[in-house]
């Protein structure tokens, strides 16, 4: 069973939001309701599922009620309709005075502008949602300092906010998320205010926690190529509605509609695809034991100028090429084994994108092979492939 | 209809049937005056100098500014008016702090809730425009004559602007740190002790300072009715057409509000220093 439920949920701002409901129910859009009744639709039927550990990027223009979804969980924003669940609490069924005490043990949130408080150092930033909870002191400083050595501030505690520089702030930011030990983290466009060279190193820096922590991440953010970068899966969000749920690679592959595949047309593939999209079976691969005769034939019959070695285990040992084989066995007679003959070449890891991969194409113009950790043969990408599929003339099914 | 004879007649029905409680109030306003009164009358003016240019020192760190603040408080002493100077600190010192007691709460309302504030801002504005003088008579008619009804009028005059501030303050702090609070599961009294009233400090303290130079130009004017110290002094130079004596007392109260309005400033400077420094 899903982590955070998310069923039949409506956001209606306006006086007569109740009122309103029922005419977005029978079915009118958001611009009709509001040339009809000055109300605006916020959330329109949103039903959504997200996994226990899961990285969940909820994505969308401005506008598109992104922002007002992350805030319907918490409840900082009350829905109109529909439920949300976290495990097995109804959390829009909760009195006022359970909803602090749950929002206390179970979220933790991230504000594009950090929303750090200026009158506090960072210690006490970090240790303000122990301190909402009523811990001693000494106990949740204790906590803090752990928090911000994890995020790289250690020696800052004594700092104020307006000392730090935006990185510095978020991440202050992040260690508060995570100082009451929440399960849920949920992020608002938390990386969007910070510089692109800031921003990559905070994404790096979430992910490296992330598979640490393993916490459920309900991120927002407007910037495609962010939410493809870190999310498990990713909702797209049009006035109001989800428009699409999906893993990146799915929503590449199949956009829901013609406003996803608009959304999607400025995405540089190179970062999206993973080598694992493009691997091929290598044409022709030779035990280390068998010798240069056998390997020749088999390249003759496959017509190949080259062959992977691999030893008995299935463990890449090397390249050999027909030519240096042949003039070999020309010149030196017969030899067992290709020991002699092996030629090292970098390989690719299946979770590379293609961007990290192709600079290791420069040294070579033969395929390269895909190894996993332990560095078994999985097969071989070509340059032309890496190249098709980066320029968008190649989609992986 | 005639207005002015049905306020007259309100203002006797609360005399004929709530005269009892407006003595009692009287009594413990009187009691919380005379506190002040008889602390800084005890004092002399050396000690009262002294403590002015500690706190001075303390709140600035600047030696000039301290000495600054012991020569404004030694003036009143050099000018012979010791004793009255001391009777209107203690008058002053008395309305800000039940302007604060009344103001602060009521600008915290305000803050909160819209309607409130709504309801709040016209009757701000009418107690602001309305001549001071007007106060003077029914605090006159429910006290008497004497240091409460001076008492009463000076707050009246002298709340408005930290009910305000204490409003635009609790308004202005940012809405994602307000959120941020929320987030975390702050209750709102928390929320109102760790992050409200600690951001808007700045501008309560600028109500403070208002309320203060407010509840200072009172005094003159509630001198009519019976409170004693420096605007005494200034009215009987009016009285008389004793331009000296007047001009020396108008001079004791520029000197009070300098060393008021700069010790203010300077709290409100201390207070955000820490965390208004650039790196």
């Amino acid at each position: 069973m899903s982590f955070i439920r998310v069923e039949n949920l409506y956001k209606i701002f306006g006086p007569k939001a109740t009122q309103a409901l029922e005419e977005v129910q029978g079915g009118i859009d958001k611009d009709t309701l509001f040339q009809k009744t000055r109300h605006v639709l916020g959330l329109n039927r949103i039903n959504l599922e997200v996994e226990q550990g899961e990285f969940f990027v909820i994505m969308g223009l401005s506008g598109s009620g992104k922002s007002t979804l992350l805030r319907v969980l918490n409840r900082l924003i009350e829905p109109t309709a529909g439920r949300v669940l976290v495990g097995d609490t109804e959390v829009t069924a909760l009195s006022r005075k359970e909803l602090l005490r749950f929002r206390q043990d179970t979220f933790g949130m991230v504000f594009q502008h950090f929303a750090l408080l200026p009158h506090y150092n960072i210690l006490r930033n970090v240790t303000f949602p122990l301190e909402l909870k009523g811990l001693p002191r000494k106990e949740r400083e204790e906590q803090g300092m752990v928090w911000l050595e994890r995020v790289g501030l250690s020696g800052y505690e004594k700092h104020y906010p307006a000392q730090l520089s935006g990185g510095q702030k978020q991440r202050v930011g992040l260690a508060r998320a995570l100082c009451a030990n929440p399960p849920i983290l949920l992020m608002d466009e938390a990386f969007s205010a910070l510089d692109p060279l800031i921003r990559k190193e905070m994404q790096d820096e979430l992910l490296r926690l992330q598979q640490e922590l393993k916490k459920t991440i309900v991120f927002v953010t407007h910037d495609l190529d962010e939410a493809m970068r870190l999310g498990d899966r990713i909702a797209i969000m049009r006035d109001g509605a989800v428009v699409q749920v999906g893993t990146a690679e799915e929503i590449l592959a199949r956009p829901a509609d013609d406003y996803v595949a608009a959304f999607l047309s400025g995405v540089n593939p190179a970062k999206i695809y993973k080598v694992e999209e493009l691997v091929q079976e290598p044409v022709t691969v030779v035990l280390e034991r068998e010798g240069p005769r056998a390997a020749l034939r088999k390249m003759g019959q496959a017509g190949a100028v080259n062959a992977y070695v691999v030893n008995r285990s299935g463990f890449f040992r090397g390249m050999v090429r027909a030519e240096k084989l042949a003039e070999a066995l020309k010149t030196q007679g017969e030899k067992s084994g290709l020991e002699g003959f092996l030629e090292p070449l970098s390989g690719l890891s299946p979770g590379q994108t293609l961007e990290e991969a192709l600079p290791l194409f420069s040294e070579t113009a033969v395929p390269l092979p895909v190894l996993d950790e332990q560095g078994r043969l999985l097969g071989v990408v070509s340059r032309g492939r890496l190249i098709a599929a980066m320029a968008g003339r190649y989609v992986p099914q | 209809m005639d207005l002015a004879e049905a306020i007259n007649a309100f203002v006797r029905w609360l005399v004929q049937n709530y005269g009892e409680t407006f003595e009692a109030i009287s009594q413990g306003l009187l009691g919380f005056l005379l506190f002040f009164e008889g602390l800084l009358r005890g004092l002399s003016w050396f000690w009262v100098a002294g403590l002015v240019l500690l706190a001075g020192w303390w709140l600035s760190r600047r030696l000039v500014f301290a000495l600054g603040m012991g020569l404004g408080v030694w003036l009143i002493e050099a000018l012979g008016l010791w004793d009255k100077g001391m009777q209107t600190l203690a008058l002053v010192l008395a309305a800000v702090a039940v302007s604060v007691v009344i103001g602060l709460p009521l600008g915290i309302l305000m803050g909160r809730s819209d309607r409130f504030r709504g309801f709040m801002l016209p009757i701000l504005d009418a107690m602001q425009t309305m001549p001071s003088f007007v106060y003077l008579i029914p605090a006159l008619l429910l006290f008497g004559l004497g240091k409460v009804p001076a008492l009463i009028a000076t707050v009246i005059y002298a709340v408005p602007p930290m009910i305000r501030l204490t409003d635009l303050g609790l308004r202005m702090v940012q809405r994602e740190v307000l959120e941020a609070a929320d987030a975390f599961g702050a209750t709102s009294r928390q929320r109102l002790l760790k992050v409200e009233l600690p951001l808007a400090l700045p501008n309560l303290l600028a109500g403070l300072n208002q309320t203060t130079m407010m509840a200072l130009a009172m005094v003159v004017i509630a001198s009519m009715i019976g409170a004693r110290g420096l605007g005494e002094e200034v009215l009987l130079g009016i009285q008389r057409l004793d331009v000296g004596r007047g001009a020396v007392a108008g001079l004791a109260i520029v000197a009070l509000a300098i060393v008021l309005d700069r010790l203010i400033q300077a709290a409100g400077q201390r207070a955000v220093k820490r965390y208004r420094e650039e790196r």
